[in-house]
């Protein structure tokens, strides 16, 4: 077990590297960060000099090389369009993005695990009918069009909700938190769901074929011979049982919450790493690229992890084969 | 009893209400709500020479000159000023003015700002790139010395922020940030100006909140009942106009054209428009001997004035204006606009007409019957609608025989290649923030401007826009700005389309000057 989890972590480690190494090619194509630094007028002696300054004009490799050894430090430079360095931009704004994720992922998981088992339990239930055909809703619309139509909705028409921003914030120690105030949860709550509404379906759909499978199981039937109570056999066995597959889709899920709630931050304003990195794209702002590409490499690294350990835990046949 | 309820109930909302109404704080606090696109990068008002920036810190800094509503110069920091010789200017400064931090604003200040400014990690150096020296004579007279006659020197200034010079030792701010350093300097979110504004708070990209400064000396000049400003720029479009709509901002500066006719529909809100000071238009490759991308080969077209002039009537400003730009926008014959010296509106007013078959005619006599084909290469997230006017383009020169294959891509892209003088055929923008010609000679027209990616220039035009550099005599002067335009305005390097419209969408009860160059001054600003 100790030895599965090191070796994982030594694999993480190549993976991040590779995606640095990846994002740092693809950065010869984004354009050039010095002409949104300066203005028009300046001259291109000025130009030149800044490039020089920001080491723009050395080989890819060296520049590759660089990053990371700083990086190794906990250095990664400078914002060029903040002026500020990267790892305070972050450490800033990450709170705003885990604390949507968060909310998005109960919302996900209790809605698709109750939808999910209602559904496959009474599947010819009207109303699992009607959960089935909304749901194709939350698959086959993007993002930003419901992001939208809910602003329009509940900020516009009945100026229910906020239609973009966290809201009033509270610091605790560095990690500002949105949670504490009523403002923080007004805003929070369009931004979870249209992160969710994708998350929800996915889960939902997930568990109800696994239900519908599962009920079909000889060992339910043999469970329902012995006499056990509906409620055991439904939430005792054929849950348990639908599991596996959900805890792997629910953790790759959280890490595409994280990387795309890229499109919702930006839809909602969200002080987040999101918005935070569509803005660097914009202004080809190298160093904050590249650290986001990372600690998102790096974060689904960590989860990938997370849920390998979760098999040991949900499925015994794993820890067997450990021992043997 | 039921009805009995229901009444004390109704009684009692009423009660409520009209102890919320009392209660109400007689002086209501004014706070102008305000959202754009993208928030100031820094505040450090030399460190970055971009609009948002300039915008941020003007509430928050005075310059020695500044502007009026329209667009005047006016005393600021300087109270008055004169030319003592043709090299030196002499400014008297405003007496009792303090910084908001209490400490006085003197002389010291002024040299200690200037030289700021001239710093080697500025980026405004290019306005004070003419002073050899700042001179204190005492506490409130200071005289700024060039090499030569300089005679947009106020111009120049009304962009140049004064600092408070202690304030900027104490922080270690003498100069503006480095990237070199791996720490942000301090000036970057805090400010201490002398300005109307004083910085309450400051976090980038979310929110900037500013307070009235009581202390303000241009408070009697321009009498404004905002107390606060919240900034939350918003960068999605529609978010930014549900915002609106919900009441939630009261001021957009930069509503997308597309949703102005929404926005009207709400009797709440209202539109404010103005010509703004940047005229977009294409310039063509007119110096190289091949283009890079055309089927046409050992010859540039474009160095024919009639395959130039055959674009201009090939392209029907009027429907790029009614179906692109719904109507916001104002053609142009010129690539300058109204307020600056040297416009012309006999030229900017009679474009070269729309006429195909005019436009075909002229390419044949050059020898392009058939026509040919050329790149166009436009930005996307640059001007309004911009790759929109040139999807629009490529159809209009279609029809002259022109196969145009379009080259869409961001600003961080497209700008390189006009830079870089690596385009045949481009679209792009030019705002004027001295108000004078001076400044698009230097950059477009002069042969190796920096972004005059067109090429275009002849050692006499050249001679006449160095000339020019060194005139104060503004009749003299004038006469041979007017000489350039009128070379420039027979050559076409570029072919002008219109002068972008600035519109402010805002609530009914607040009123704002709205000026040409697109920067909102909230201590100008009344709510009714």
């Amino acid at each position: 077990m100790v030895s599965f989890v090191i070796k994982r972590l030594f694999q993480s480690a190549i993976v991040m590297l590779a995606v640095a190494l990846i994002s740092f090619f693809l950065f010869n194509f984004v354009g050039d960060p010095i002409s949104n630094m300066v203005g028009q007028e300046t001259t291109v002696e000025d130009r030149a000099e800044l490039r020089e300054r920001l080491g723009l004009n050395e080989p890819f490799l060296y520049q590759f090389g660089r990053f990371v050894g700083h990086a190794l430090q906990g250095d990664f430079g400078i914002s060029y369009r903040l002026q500020r360095p990267v790892e305070d931009l972050i450490a800033e704004r990450m709170p705003a993005t885990l604390e949507l994720v968060f909310v998005s992922a109960i919302l996900a998981i209790v809605f698709g695990v109750v939808g999910g088992l209602f559904t496959g339990l009474k599947k010819d239930h009207w109303a699992s009918k009607l959960i089935m055909t909304t749901s194709l809703v939350g698959v086959s619309l993007p993002t930003f069009v419901i992001g939208i139509l809910l602003i329009y909705i509940f900020a516009v028409k009945v100026h229910w909700l906020p239609s973009f921003g966290r809201g009033e914030v509270v610091d605790i120690g560095g990690w500002t938190t949105g949670l504490l105030t009523v403002s923080g949860w007004k805003a929070i709550i369009l931004p979870a769901i249209t992160l969710a509404l994708y998350q929800t379906t996915l889960i939902l759909r997930i568990i109800r074929s696994e239900m519908l499978e599962v009920m079909r199981a000889d060992f339910i039937k043999f469970a329902r011979a012995r006499g056990l109570k509906r409620r055991d056999i439904n939430y005792g066995h054929a849950l348990k049982n639908t599991l596996i597959p959900v805890i792997t889709v629910t953790g790759l899920q959280i890490g595409s919450l994280i990387a795309f709630s890229i499109i919702t931050e930006t839809v909602f304003q969200w002080p987040g790493m999101g918005s935070l990195f569509i803005q660097a794209v914009q202004f080809a702002d190298i160093p904050i690229m590249s650290a986001y590409l990372v600690l998102v490499a790096f974060f689904f690294v960590v989860i990938n992890l997370t849920v390998d350990l979760l098999y040991f835990v949900v499925d015994p046949r794993l820890r067997a084969d450990v021992k043997g | 009893m039921f009805f009995k309820t229901k009444r004390l109930a109704i009684a009692g909302i009423m009660l409520g209400a009209a102890a919320t109404l009392t209660a109400a704080p007689v002086q209501a606090e004014n706070v102008l709500r305000y959202a754009n696109v993208g928030d100031a990068a820094t505040l450090d008002p030399h460190a970055l020479n971009t609009l948002v920036t300039l915008m941020a810190d003007i509430q928050m800094y005075d310059a020695l000159v500044m502007r009026d509503p329209n667009m005047l110069k006016v005393p600021g920091l300087a109270e008055s000023w004169k030319n003592i010789d043709p090299n030196t200017w002499q400014f008297n400064l405003r007496k009792n003015v303090t910084f908001h931090n209490g400490n006085p604003f003197n002389a010291d200040d002024v040299v200690f700002s200037i030289k700021r400014a001239q710093a080697d990690t500025s980026q405004m150096k290019g306005y004070v790139n003419t002073i050899s020296d700042v001179k204190k004579i005492d506490d409130y007279t200071v005289q700024v010395i060039t090499e030569k006659p300089n005679p947009i020197m106020l111009d120049q200034l009304v962009n140049i922020f004064m600092m408070d010079k202690e304030w900027c030792e104490e922080h270690d701010v003498v100069a503006p940030q480095n990237f070199g350093d791996k720490q942000e300097t301090y000036a970057v979110r805090h400010t201490n100006g002398t300005g109307a504004f004083k910085l309450e708070s400051r976090d980038p990209d979310v929110k900037t909140v500013l307070v009235k400064n009581e202390d303000w000396w241009g408070k009697k000049d321009y009498p404004s009942n905002v107390d606060k400003v919240v900034w939350t720029p918003i960068a999605n479009d529609a978010t930014r106009v549900a915002a609106l709509l919900s009441g939630e901002v009261d001021l957009l500066t930069d509503p997308p054209i597309q949703d102005l006719a929404r926005i009207l529909t709400d009797p709440k809100l209202k539109v404010d428009k103005t010509s703004q000071i940047r005229t977009i238009f294409y310039g063509f490759d007119v110096k190289s001997d091949e283009l890079r991308h055309s089927d046409v080969k050992g010859k540039n077209p474009f160095k024919d004035v009639r395959v130039r002039e055959a674009f201009y009537h090939a392209i029907d400003i009027n429907a790029i204006k009614k179906a692109v730009m719904r109507g916001w926008s104002a053609p142009a014959g010129m690539i300058i606009e109204p307020p600056i010296n040297g416009y012309r509106a006999d030229w900017d007013q009679n474009r070269l007409p729309y006429d195909p078959e005019k436009a075909k005619a002229l390419l044949a006599e050059a020898g392009y019957p058939d026509g040919f084909s050329v790149q166009l290469d436009c930005p996307n997230n640059r001007y309004q609608n911009d790759e929109a006017i040139c999807q629009a383009t490529v159809g209009m020169l279609a029809k002259i025989g022109i196969k145009v294959r379009l080259n869409a891509q961001p600003k961080t892209q497209h700008f390189p290649l006009i830079t870089g003088k690596d385009t045949d055929f481009y679209m792009l923008g030019w705002g004027i923030p001295t108000m004078d010609s001076g400044f698009i000679f230097d950059y477009l027209l002069e042969s190796n401007g920096s972004w005059n990616a067109s090429g275009y220039g002849t050692p006499e035009l050249d001679a006449k826009i160095i000339e020019i550099r060194g005139i104060v005599d503004p009749e003299k002067r004038n006469k041979i700005i007017n000489e350039i335009w009128t070379q420039v305005q027979n050559d076409i390097p570029y072919l002008p389309l219109h002068h972008q419209v600035i519109a402010w969408a805002m609530v009914k009860s607040l009123s704002i000057p709205i000026e040409p160059n697109d920067m909102p001054r909230f201590y100008w600003a009344n709510f009714k």
